[in-house]
């Protein structure tokens, strides 16, 4: 019986959709069964960014009117085993699905699947009541600026309200140079603000453009520092205890080598 | 080094206004209390407390921030008033008793 996650911020343009393609690709090359479902109606991107666009017949809104089964409607990763996307439509409003029909869905596929992960629309409104209906647990994106952190405060307070206790923060595009300047909050100032569980923190990566414009995710790169953060994170959902470093890393010759010789784990 | 410096010369890093203005933002979204609504509040009060005292009112503080609360050790929002008298109006008191 699969775990239904929604990953989910209050502002736009955070990396909730970069979130679920590397942290649902990783799932299923560590060997899990898993569904990422795009709950963005009317503004989709999930697909593009696994790169999966020209491969859509039906949508999700294809599904809840009955236009096919669900089966139909889920597009097989060819790289990867056991990774599925349910696309969302790209021309219906955000309120297409309702909250009941997402929580059908739901049940319906997660007997099939070790995780479904929902990429949730940005915002309070009705969509993000959509795309949280069927979850159980929750992921909060975030980036260290002060609009988007005090957006999260109002999501998590929401998440709440609906029921959906203690989701995790990952905090993404920390850049590390400006942290140390003084001139970004770091992680515990975050958290502090925030006070909720951190799940992981990705620093600002420009590998993460170039693996979205190839439609590869970015978990592909072994020599990506947030592809190695999303494999981390990976982990860490099925249970793995890896710390999370919040400081770049001085890795000299003999760290880089332990690396990459897989003895330090971190 | 860096800190270093802004420590010597006293400035306050970016990061530290950032923080300071979302815990403002972040109480008083959680109250849901606008900062327009906390001037009526405010002019209310002002009114109010005006009929009885004299007080400096560019000096009159109002604003919303985090008290633990009694139960849970739970942070809640607290409608906090720093109001500097200058003097009781009397005659006023005694009018009122007056009427009454």
């Amino acid at each position: 019986m699969g775990e239904v996650y929604v990953i989910t911020s209050g502002k736009g343009g955070v990396g909730k959709t970069t979130t679920t393609a590397n942290v649902g690709t990783y799932l299923s090359i560590l060997g899990k069964r898993v569904l990422l479902i795009d709950a963005d109606i009317g503004l989709r991107n999930l697909d593009v960014v696994m790169g999966l666009e020209n491969r859509i017949v039906f949508d999700i809104v294809d599904v809840v009117e009955g236009r096919c089964k669900p089966k139909q409607a889920l597009i097989k990763d060819k790289r990867f085993d056991g990774l599925y996307l349910l696309p969302a439509a790209q021309s219906k409003d955000k309120t297409a699905v309702s909250p009941e029909q997402m929580k059908a869905l739901c049940e319906q596929l997660k007997d099939d699947f070790d995780f479904i992960l929902i990429d949730c629309p940005a915002g309070i409104e009705q969509g993000f009541k959509n795309a949280i209906a069927g979850a159980q647990k929750a992921i909060v994106v975030t980036t260290p600026e002060v609009s988007a952190v005090r957006d999260a405060d109002r999501i998590i307070g929401l998440l709440e309200a609906y029921e959906l206790h203690n989701p995790k923060l990952i905090i993404n595009r920390i850049r590390f140079d400006m942290v140390k300047r003084g001139d970004m909050m770091d992680i515990d100032d975050i958290l502090e603000i925030l006070s909720i569980e951190l799940l992981g923190i990705i620093p600002d990566d420009e590998k993460i453009i170039i693996s979205t414009n190839k439609g590869e995710p970015v978990v592909m790169d072994e020599k990506s520092r947030a592809g190695q953060e999303y494999r981390n994170i990976a982990r860490r959902i099925l249970g793995e205890n890896i710390p999370i470093v919040s400081e770049e890393e001085n890795l000299g010759f003999l760290g880089r080598l332990k690396r990459f010789l897989g003895l330090n784990n971190s | 080094m860096f800190e270093f410096f802004n420590k010597f010369f006293n400035k306050q890093s970016s990061k530290d206004i950032a923080k300071e203005r979302l815990k403002l933002v972040i109480i008083h979204d959680r109250a849901n209390v606008s900062p327009e609504l906390l001037e009526l509040i405010k002019n209310e009060i002002l009114k109010a407390i005006q009929k009885y005292i004299v007080i400096d009112d560019k000096l009159l503080e109002i604003q919303i921030t985090r008290t633990p609360s009694e139960q849970k050790g739970e942070f809640v929002p607290a409608l906090i008033a720093n109001i500097p008298i200058k003097s009781v109006k009397k005659t006023e008191i005694l009018n009122n008793e007056a009427d009454d």
